[in-house]
């Protein structure tokens, strides 16, 4: 009974993440900015997503259930996959925004093309 | 040799995981077919992509190294994995952005060890690595949010983008 309180609670958590994640693609003004959103936070929903579902692969395997191993197991192995594949994912997909010419919206400072912009924070808040 | 065993190990662990439940003679989990079959797959494989696998370093045969590698996943990652999405929330909900890209010079000599450090600072607060100087493995990152006082140096300070985990990462891989 507890348990299955926990695994909603799980769920409720990664699913207010991933929606999160959805909202900032859609309010960012430029490709990094919802890398941003993109990656972190569906990182840390998947985490507790697939979290809950590992709690629940782990009470079916208690209550005598093989599939319940099967689930657990196989769904670590694809968190290990998210964590590692989610970020260079977003690192190719920057690099090749930047590559193509993208410059990075209301930017301060940017060192990869080696020309500092000359508009600083606070006047483009004036301006604005 | 080494390689080969090293590969052949990893193979055979992806093949259990993923054929779990798969019968119920060894373990109540697999089936004598099944590992007789995964094991030979897997020194197929081992033999084949040894040289691909392992470069040249058995710096990661260390346990000690998985253990310190497990503590900093549990520790100060998922404290800043925590940490970054309570920004991004914020940062999404007020939409206060100040971004730029800056170069940081984190120091560290491997592959693996960049490859985590690129890897770590795109899932911490507010950063996003963009791209790599291959010469002397200097990162570019996306800020999100400049700091004016981090700017004053060039190139900017580590423990600005990062905090400690070049520590960590020194440790773990080098």
């Amino acid at each position: 009974m507890i348990f299955d309180l926990v695994i909603y609670v799980l769920i409720g958590i990664g699913l207010f993440f991933n929606i999160l994640a959805g909202i900032g693609l859609l309010r960012f003004p430029d490709v990094y900015t919802r890398l941003h959103a993109g990656t972190k936070c569906t990182t840390f929903g998947s985490i507790f997503l697939i979290g809950s579902v590992i709690l629940l692969g782990l009470k079916m395997w208690w209550e005598k259930d093989t599939n319940g191993s099967v689930l657990a197991l196989h769904s670590a192995l694809a968190l290990v996959a998210i964590l590692l594949t989610n970020p260079v994912g977003a690192h190719a997909i920057a690099r090749a925004a930047h590559r193509s010419g993208i410059k990075p919206a209301q930017a301060v400072i940017d060192e990869l093309s080696e020309e500092p912009m000359n508009v600083t924070t606070d006047e483009r808040r004036g301006g604005d | 040799m080494k390689a080969f065993i090293v590969t052949t190990i990893v193979c055979m662990i992806i093949y259990l995981i993923l054929t779990t439940g798969s019968g119920t003679e060894v373990l109540g989990l697999w089936s004598f077919i099944e590992l007789a079959f995964g094991l030979l797959l897997s020194v197929l494989i081992g033999f084949i992509a040894r040289s691909v696998f392992v470069k040249d370093s058995y710096r990661m045969l260390n346990p000690i190294r998985w253990f310190l590698f497990l503590g900093y996943l549990i520790g100060p990652f998922f404290l800043a994995i925590t940490k970054a999405n309570l920004d991004v929330a914020y940062r999404v909900i007020t939409g206060k952005i100040n971004p730029g890209i800056v170069r940081i010079h984190p120091d560290l000599k491997t592959d693996l060890g960049v490859t985590m450090l690129a890897n770590s600072i795109t899932l911490t607060p507010g950063t996003l690595s963009v791209d790599i100087d291959e010469d002397t493995n200097d990162l570019y990152v996306h800020w999100i949010n400049v700091d004016k006082k981090a700017l004053e140096r060039k190139p900017v300070e580590c423990k600005y983008i990062c905090g400690n985990f070049p520590k960590w990462i020194r440790r773990i891989a080098e």
